[in-house]
């Protein structure tokens, strides 16, 4: 199967791959494109640490092909933070301990930056649902929860 | 994990697709790909052509066309959450869709999809039969339709034949007197049910005038409970006749023994879900 042409943005950057039909967006951008910050974690679109922003919606590296995001604009965590230092869910995580071990963050943070778009003001109960495609395995939801709802205190005063 | 290896090929129309799907011996249609790329993952499928339909805005919208709801096979479980026009004329497809999976597969999985893949878990098949919904097809013969009823066959076993593709769904929308129900047993976030029903009732005054019970995932297919609707149908209806439907669910059941339970278990829980969806849609029909 010969590989194939495919453009699209990544954070703001205009960028070509050659990929195999068969290859997952998830290890485009980690082997292709040596941007780890997305992680591999289950590989069947359940726990979320691969979630990735493209056009506009959350969605699961893991189970898209590369092909499909052929013409897409995609942000990843390494795209969140600007000129002017974190992005607000980043900094909501480090000042409420929403984070032990890690693996879990950037799918978090990605999919909250876009949850809080979906729903700039949620409730405790719409954050759970909204977050309920990632999983943390420490188990420190509590202060996820919380660090999500900080982030959107802040976004709602900027 | 990756697929094997295949040619992929992203279809530029409907027509396009059903030509590339006749060209090419062994190939699978790809829509939201959360049901067809794990299974390529593990080579439960390995097909030689992948057809993209992703592309193709003709098959995605919800549109009311008088008393029917037309949604195009594409529109994705996010889609069908968003849409004021079902929350208004079928709210039950519309919590439905908040049981399947999660947010990010949500974004990416389509009502097509769900329904042609004919797993037995999928959650909206037994939607569709208790909405009585109708589908859409193309193939290489031209357009055709196909009611919910009969269309599913067995695991992975649908009314779609080889080279066809499902373009759309028609709902009729819910008339006044008439309710629904749907509970859905799950053992966390983004599992299958390890059971689930879907009711849709309608009340000539006390009596229930019509009504189909959808089954999920207790048998090799999404099944209605026929007899136990035959035994409410024209009745008013009571705790105890609930409780007779209830014996006619669990004789219904076929399931699969695995992780989420084994016969009896399911078979239990699936009564229980449609008693209860049974008590919501009467609820909601007198209201």
């Amino acid at each position: 199967m010969a590989k194939q042409h495919i453009t699209f943005t990544l954070n703001g950057q205009q960028l070509d791959a050659l990929v195999e039909p068969r290859e997952l967006l998830v290890h485009t951008i980690r082997e292709t494109l040596h941007q780890t910050g997305t992680h591999i974690g289950c590989e069947t679109s359940h726990c979320g640490v691969c979630t990735v922003d493209l056009d506009g919606v959350s969605v699961k590296a893991c189970t898209l092909l590369s092909m499909q995001a052929n013409g897409s604009e995609i942000t990843t965590v390494e795209g969140l933070a600007g000129a002017e230092g974190l992005h607000a869910v980043q900094q909501a995580f480090i000042e409420e301990h929403g984070l032990q071990c890690g693996f879990c963050t950037p799918g978090m943070l990605v999919r909250a930056y876009r949850f809080l778009q979906e729903n700039p003001n949620p409730t405790d109960e719409e954050i759970r649902w909204g977050m309920s495609g990632n999983l943390c395995r420490c188990t420190g939801y509590q202060n996820i929860i919380k660090a999500v709802h900080s982030a959107a205190q802040k976004l709602q005063q900027a | 994990m990756i697929p094997a290896g295949f040619e992929y090929h992203a279809a530029t129309s409907v027509q396009d697709a059903i030509r590339l799907l006749a060209e090419h011996e062994d190939a699978k249609v790809l829509a939201g790909g959360h049901s067809l790329l794990p299974m390529m993952k593990l080579r439960f499928a390995e097909p030689a052509h992948l057809v993209d339909i992703n592309g193709l805005g003709e098959l995605k919208g919800i549109q009311l066309e008088g008393d029917t709801l037309r949604i195009g096979a594409m529109t994705t479980e996010s889609e069908l959450i968003a849409s004021e026009v079902l929350q208004q004329h079928c709210p039950l497809l519309v919590e439905a869709a908040r049981l399947v999976a999660d947010p990010q597969v949500r974004n990416r999985g389509t009502l097509g999809g769900d329904v042609a893949h004919g797993d037995p878990g999928n959650d909206h098949p037994a939607v569709m039969l208790a909405l009585d919904a109708e589908f859409l097809i193309e193939g290489p013969n031209g357009e055709r339709s196909a009611p919910a009823n009969g269309f599913f066959l067995g695991t992975y076993w649908t009314g779609l034949e080889e080279g066809e593709l499902l373009t759309a769904i028609r709902i009729p929308v819910l008339q006044s007197g008439t309710g629904y129900g749907y509970n859905k047993l799950k053992r966390k976030t983004g599992d299958y049910a390890t059971a689930g029903s879907p009711v849709v009732l309608s009340l000539d005054g006390d009596r229930c005038r019509e009504i189909r019970i959808g089954l999920t995932n207790v048998a090799p297919m999404a099944i209605r409970a026929e007899p136990a609707e035959d035994l409410l149908r024209g009745q008013v209806i009571t705790e105890a006749l609930i409780e007779q439907a209830a014996e006619q669910v669990m004789a219904a059941c076929d399931p699969a023994e695995d992780l989420r339970g084994d016969v009896e278990y399911k078979t239990h829980m699936a009564a229980e879900m449609a008693r209860r969806s049974i008590r919501d849609a009467l609820a909601r029909a007198r209201s």
